[in-house]
């Protein structure tokens, strides 16, 4: 391989077929082909690993105070200062990801999978069903994002589960949309008329032949609502409508430093807000370079 | 009692246009083992009439408007949803016209093989699958183990017909639909799926009604043929009578527009000039008139019966005693 010209190299790879490579080659190929996506998709993974290890990556306890260090710039001991309470900020913005990501991952898979079912059922069905649920769906798109989570939490109360079931609200109907759009176009397809023809029910047929076939623009979406729902998340806990003190929320930690500290202590709010900023532009690279590998439309032709 | 049988099945579209008598009052009857062709051109209705058994004609637009399907003791047209979900895979196999699309892209051949037979018969994972083996030799794949778990994107249009028809025959099925089986397929491998067809229906003793266009897949495969002109079956009988002593003008003229192997080649074919009529402007008589060379006053009047022209043979046209006879002094 390593005396073959550069071309020919690329030709090669293209003719070998994908499945017989092995993991880190396409790897590998991947980073060429979607560097952005890649680098979108370590921030992903980091998060994730901070979440997940958090106990082990923190210095110290997320909800300790101590009145010794309140404020404290970042130095060797705090390495991203601590708040007005002398919470160390590095340990709240690692726990803060847990929080984030709970929220985030729950409230896009659930909201997407209700979305997928209404949405290709709405178009397996058609007709009048089809006709009266889009137009409820109308009525959910007609809010912004924030203003519906906003209404629902408003009703339901603050708190980690009311405010995924606040994201999960607006996310069904924009899920559904996208969904249906493209189960309208499997449904003309034969094989749907041959599995009715094998006499399998609506459910069946709903979840198993068509749903799979969606998957693409379906994955893509639900890799952009996590960033969304993160993004809510920290807007609705910012207004103190959202999580709750004292549990470790980045959104929470831009409330409580702010305005006030915004001179005297700049670290309290930078940090988190770094951190909500780092998320979503991870997920969004990730879901952009993933749509561009599943969506053959937006392939390009080299 | 026959297997199926089909009395005065009407299906209308309701379009904006109007409404299109697709199939206007067809009755014909399927045997056990037997196979039956439904010929005509494109829009005379076979199709939809093939797709009405099972009741899949799309709904809206499309509707069974009246008649009775008797099959196995019941009249398919009464049932449930459910229970004619029942007879759909279990009892009465479909093949449809494109292979390419007929198979869903992405889930494996083997879980397509086995899911009828899990589901209707209650087959465990281990069973339908030595079915799924079973089948795919029956339908001549080679290296079974391997197709089984392949996706239809690595099959050839030829091996996904194959697939189709071993769908078809999981359940082991009294009746096989196969719509235009053949149509997008190339010419040699037309002939071996027919012959695969052929030879399997004869061996498992299932019925088949196959729709087509192709008058010699009629003449090697049907044992009886019925031609359908504009919603209407407008000859019936056994192939031999239909292909050597056609009754009906519009047999006669679709016989006559077939190239043939023994005429000479400068010869010329004689097409069936004009157009098939508007399904939504039927007026009541006979709707082949326009494009007939032996129409006269009387055909103007009232649709022709479909009368006795000899054993098991029907033709619906008034003339077709004179047919009969003009033919004889050709000979």
């Amino acid at each position: 391989m390593a005396t073959l010209s550069e071309g020919r190299l690329a030709v090669a790879m293209f003719e070998e077929p994908a499945a017989l490579k092995p993991w880190h080659v396409k790897l590998r190929d991947m980073a060429r082909k979607q560097p952005v996506g890649v680098a979108g998709a370590i921030i992903v993974v980091l998060m994730v690993l901070m979440a997940i290890f958090a106990d082990i990556v923190t210095p110290y306890d997320p909800l300790l105070n101590s009145y010794e260090y309140m404020l404290a710039p970042p130095d060797g001991n705090y390495i991203f200062g601590t708040d007005m309470l002398g919470r160390d900020v590095y340990s709240r913005i690692v726990y803060g990801a847990r929080t984030a990501l709970f929220v985030g991952f729950a409230s896009a898979a659930v909201g997407g999978i209700l979305g997928l079912i209404l949405g290709v059922s709405s178009a397996y069905f058609g007709g009048l069903f089809d006709l009266i649920f889009q137009r409820v769906m109308d009525v959910f798109m007609a809010f912004p994002l924030v203003i519906m989570a906003l209404a629902v939490v408003s009703i339901l109360g603050t708190g980690t589960e009311n405010v995924i079931l606040a994201i999960i609200v607006p996310f069904v109907p924009r899920c559904a949309r996208v969904v249906r759009s493209s189960a309208l176009q499997i449904r003309e397809i034969p094989y749907i008329d041959a599995a009715k023809a094998c006499g399998f029910g609506h459910a069946r047929i709903i979840l198993r032949h068509m749903a799979p076939n969606v998957m693409a623009p379906f994955l893509i979406m639900i890799t952009a609502f996590v960033g969304q729902a993160i993004l809510t998340e920290a807007s609705l806990s910012y207004l103190g409508l959202g999580v709750q003190e004292p549990t470790p929320a980045w959104g929470l930690m831009l409330q409580g430093g702010a305005e006030e500290f915004a001179e005297s202590a700049p670290w309290v709010a930078v940090f988190p807000g770094l951190a909500i900023t780092l998320a979503v532009f991870g997920f969004n690279l990730f879901g952009d370079a993933l749509r561009d590998v599943l969506d053959p439309r937006l392939r390009s032709s080299q | 009692m026959a297997l199926l049988e089909i009395d005065e099945l009407k299906t209308q579209f309701f379009t904006s246009a109007g409404t299109v008598l697709a199939v206007d009052g067809i009755s014909y009857t399927v045997e056990e083992g037997e196979t039956v062709a439904v010929v005509g051109e494109s829009g005379c209705g076979k199709s939809v009439s093939a797709l009405s058994i099972l009741r899949l004609v799309a709904d809206p637009p499309g509707r069974i408007v009246g008649g009775r399907i008797g099959f196995m003791g019941r009249n398919l047209l009464e049932l449930s949803d459910r229970e004619i979900r029942e007879v759909r895979g279990r009892h009465i196999g479909i093949i449809f016209q494109e292979p390419m699309t007929s198979l869903n892209p992405v889930l494996s051949i083997g879980t397509q093989l086995t899911e009828t037979v899990v589901h209707h018969l209650g087959y465990s994972e281990q069973k339908a699958a030595s079915r799924a083996l079973e089948l795919m030799e029956m339908v001549g794949i080679s290296d079974p183990p391997r197709r089984l778990e392949q996706y239809p994107h690595h099959l050839s249009g030829g091996m996904r017909q194959r697939v189709m028809i071993a769908m078809a025959l999981a359940c082991e099925p009294k009746l096989i639909i196969a719509d235009e089986p053949t149509t997008a397929l190339d010419v040699t491998i037309q002939a071996q799926i027919l012959e695969l067809m052929k030879n399997l229906t004869r061996e498992l003793g299932v019925a088949m009604i196959i729709i087509t266009h192709n008058l010699g897949v009629v003449a090697r495969y049907a044992d009886r043929v019925n031609v359908m002109y504009a919603g209407k079956i407008i000859e019936t009988g056994t192939a031999e009578d239909v292909y050597h002593r056609p009754r009906h003008p519009y047999t006669l003229a679709l016989l006559n527009s077939v190239p043939r192997v023994d005429q000479q080649r400068s010869a010329k074919l004689d097409p069936v000039e004009g157009q098939p009529p508007d399904l939504t402007r039927l007026d009541g008589s006979c709707s082949f008139r326009p494009r007939c060379r032996f129409a006269q006053e009387e055909c103007a009047q009232a649709f022709p019966e479909l009368a006795y022209v000899g054993d098991g043979h029907r033709a619906a046209c008034f003339r077709s005693q004179e047919i009969a006879a003009g033919l004889e002094q050709v000979a």
